[in-house]
């Protein structure tokens, strides 16, 4: 029997075993809207309130289920409304796939109503995309699209389908792909390369690792803690890397880059060697790269080869997803254990704790501190929540002092820094894992980005906990201003809505804390809520967030204030 | 001072819609101009080759490279300097039909510069020659007191010295 392009659509999704989507329906993907109607047991549709956050929530659908999200949009301003999130995946690496509507075959180039070149504007940005003229196609591209997002290093996909490839009757078959001829998912490494790893591991005295999201992409979590138990090595990591490793393991040494931690960006500048496990090397990790680890040797662990020697040159590069490259490994190298070498970190941290942390976390000052909300949180989840943080002030506070016992917790927008990502990420998390506690951390300015995303969250339900940290300014770019532009607060205050009248308006609970006194109960309140809530804490308008190393620094001079 | 040299970059592709325009936004992402490019059929079924001249840094050109192959439709690319390849350019000349017979010279700088006459209209005739960018430049300066209606070069093609083994990665990857 033959069935429509539209339908085969439909079919395709469950085959991949997609079971929600999220998008915005129009003119150009009505067919495929249509489709849908009949299968709404079989997938359900999350309607969005802007195409944007249809992408933030697949993105976060993805980051806490492993699975890649999927997205549906129309023609014209509904695929440009995709863009910054497919970006935001493409830079993170967050299997994705959007689908498309386009205008007719025969308009194409025309200047059509709602026609735009979205595989044109999205080709950058995306692992791969295609436009899909003739119904006959759309399994065999489905199928490709999905194995590309998933393998290898993921990413997003883009396929636009033509209204009338929607329209046309085809005979429906299905077979999933699992090779493209021109394509190498994961590329392999040699016995001379796992050896020379191995031999560089053994000798090291000051070996430090930085893990990145690659260690949960490959979902070699348990195969990376077997690594440094055995090793003994202290282990950094990158903002997409936290949680790949429990905060309280004792030898997960803090965060490196900009806003991270002292211990692990100093000494990155000491060690004798730098083991880069699945992180990029981003210039927000290195600081000046002319002044980073240059006294070490470095081995980096990498699935795409495009990342080794980009930013820095290595030693040993071990190509491969670490899931099965890492045992190898592990299995070679000496037990060892780096007592001594540990205790720099520690006593590093020790600094740290007095200088930063300690007011952070329990400020004697009236105002209060981002960092002690999240302390409260951490009290109330005991470490076991998905945090979801936007961009900003709150996003580094939450990353130094969030708690997590366990891996696909943090998730936020790293590479490319979208602020307005956490709202609608956070409702994909939770959909993604609906067992988990979900708390999104949001600035008073991202938080106004996708605020209509309230609407989302109130028809699906998801018990989101939302957290605004209100400083009543764009509280990262206020803080460059003070530092290295004297204080001149150019266009960076805001004049805020009553944020808690705005959640009742979409009837979620909320409160708003403005004196320390009121905190920990309106946080136990909202984490004990069994449905989505709202938390506005009124925050010290003009605090700085450190350590810091300012932007063309090198790592050894991050700043403690 | 890093040191900026031609490279000719030679990529390996499936024949997909959409691929050039893949390939040159990585060019264009790292402000690197490209100063020819050509895209062909290749000596394997299906698969074409684009040949891309540039100049820039070899440091740069590696990472380009990398890019480039990363493409999920790129089979292979390879980079390569002018003595590691054999490389032409072709050039059409549309010169007006009174040359020819006005000054006897023009046929002395057409047989000397080994091009050859691929049309002769009333108006005007064509010259085609085929060489190294230099041989088509003198012919053009030669040709130019004659007054030339109409000049036209192509981008590089190019074979390298080595093999490229692209069968082989298809094979692999199969
Ligand atoms: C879409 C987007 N526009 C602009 C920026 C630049 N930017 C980075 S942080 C920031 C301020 C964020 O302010 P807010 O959301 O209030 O968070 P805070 O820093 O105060 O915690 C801005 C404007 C950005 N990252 N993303």
């Amino acid at each position: 029997m033959k069935i429509t392009g539209s339908e085969a659509v439909i079919k395709c999704l469950l085959e991949e075993n997609v079971d929600l989507i999220y998008g915005y329906p129009g003119g150009a993907i009505m067919p495929i809207y249509d489709a849908l109607y009949h299968y709404q047991k079989e997938v359900k549709h999350v309607l969005v309130r802007h195409e944007q956050g249809a992408t933030h929530a697949a993105q976060g659908y993805a980051r806490s289920s492993g699975k890649p999200g999927v997205v549906f949009a129309t023609s014209g301003p509904g695929a440009t409304n995709l863009i910054t999130g497919i970006a935001d995946a493409q830079i993170d690496s967050t299997p994705m796939v959007c689908i498309t509507g386009q205008v007719a075959s025969h308009l194409l180039g025309s200047d059509a109503f709602q026609e735009t070149d979205i595989v044109g504007i999205s080709t950058p940005i995306t692992k791969w995309n295609y436009q899909i003229t003739k119904a006959e196609e759309i399994p065999t591209v489905l199928a490709k699209a999905f194995f590309i997002a998933k393998s290898g290093r993921p990413g997003p996909v883009l396929v636009d389908i033509t209204k009338d490839a929607q329209f046309e009757l085809i005979d429906f078959k299905y077979q999933a792909c699992t090779k493209v001829r021109s394509y190498k998912p994961e590329p392999s490494s040699s016995l001379k390369e796992l050896d020379a790893a191995v031999d560089l591991i053994n000798k090291a005295k000051k070996p430090l690792i930085v893990f990145g999201q690659g260690v949960i992409l490959g979902e070699a979590e348990e195969e990376f803690k077997n690594f440094i138990e055995k090793t003994g090595i202290p282990a950094a990591w990158t903002i997409l890397g936290l949680s790949a490793l429990p905060t309280a393991h004792p030898l997960n040494v803090g965060m490196v880059g900009m806003h991270g931690n002292y211990g692990p960006n100093v000494l990155t500048n000491e060690c004798d060697l730098l083991i880069a496990m699945g992180m990029r090397f981003d210039d927000r990790v290195t600081g000046d790269l002319n002044r980073y680890a240059k006294q070490a040797k470095i081995i980096h662990f990498e699935i795409d080869p495009a990342e080794v020697n980009k930013n820095v040159p290595v030693d040993v590069a071990v190509l491969g997803n670490i899931k099965k490259t890492l045992p190898q490994i592990t299995e070679k190298v000496n037990k060892n254990n780096h007592e001594n070498w540990l205790k720099e970190f520690r006593k590093r941290d020790e600094i740290e704790y007095q200088t930063v942390i300690e007011k952070d976390l329990h400020p004697t000052k009236d105002e209060m501190t981002m960092g002690e909300v999240i302390h409260a949180i951490n009290e109330e989840t005991k470490g076991d929540a998905i945090i979801v943080t936007d961009v900003g002030q709150h996003q580094m506070v939450a990353c130094r002092y969030a708690k997590f016992n366990q891996s696909k917790s943090n998730i936020t927008s790293g590479g490319l820094g979208t602020m307005g990502f956490a709202l609608p990420a956070a409702l994909g998390a939770k959909m993604g894992a609906p067992e988990r506690e979900v708390v999104a951390i949001i600035g008073d300015g991202g938080y106004q980005m996708t605020i209509q995303e309230l609407g989302t969250i109130f028809q699906t339900g998801a018990a989101v906990k939302i957290v605004v940290l209100n400083n009543n300014f764009l509280g990262m770019v206020r803080q460059w201003q003070q530092l290295f532009f004297d204080k001149r607060y150019a266009s960076t205050e805001l004049v805020n809505p009553d944020f808690v009248t705005i959640a009742k308006g979409y009837y979620i609970d909320g409160e708003k804390v403005d004196k320390r006194s009121g905190l920990k109960n309106a946080v136990k309140k909202m984490i004990q809520s069994k449905k989505p809530c709202f938390l506005e804490v009124c925050v010290e308008k003009e605090d700085n967030v450190f350590p810091m190393i300012p932007t063309g620094e090198s790592v050894s001079n991050i700043r403690l204030s | 001072m890093k040191k900026v040299k031609k490279f000719t970059v030679s990529i390996y592709t499936e024949n997909n819609l959409g691929l050039l325009n893949r390939i040159s936004a990585i060019f264009l992402k790292r402000h690197l101009s490209i100063d020819s490019i050509n895209s062909s059929p290749c000596e394997i079924e299906d698969i074409f080759r684009f040949v891309i001249v540039l100049k820039t840094e070899e440091e740069l050109i590696k990472k380009v490279i990398t890019q480039l192959e990363k493409q999920v439709e790129v089979i292979a690319a390879f980079y390569h300097t002018d003595v590691e390849t054999i490389f032409q350019e072709s050039a059409l000349y549309k010169v007006k039909t009174e040359a020819l017979f006005q000054k006897k010279k023009v046929h002395t700088i057409i047989k000397n510069s080994h091009a050859s006459i691929v049309m002769v209209s009333p108006e005007y005739f064509v010259i085609e020659k085929t060489g190294k960018r230099e041989e088509t430049e003198k012919l053009y300066t030669d040709l130019a007191p004659f007054g030339i209606l109409q000049f036209v070069r192509s981008g590089r093609i190019s074979v390298t010295k080595e093999p490229m083994r692209i069968t082989e990665i298809l094979e692999k990857n199969k």
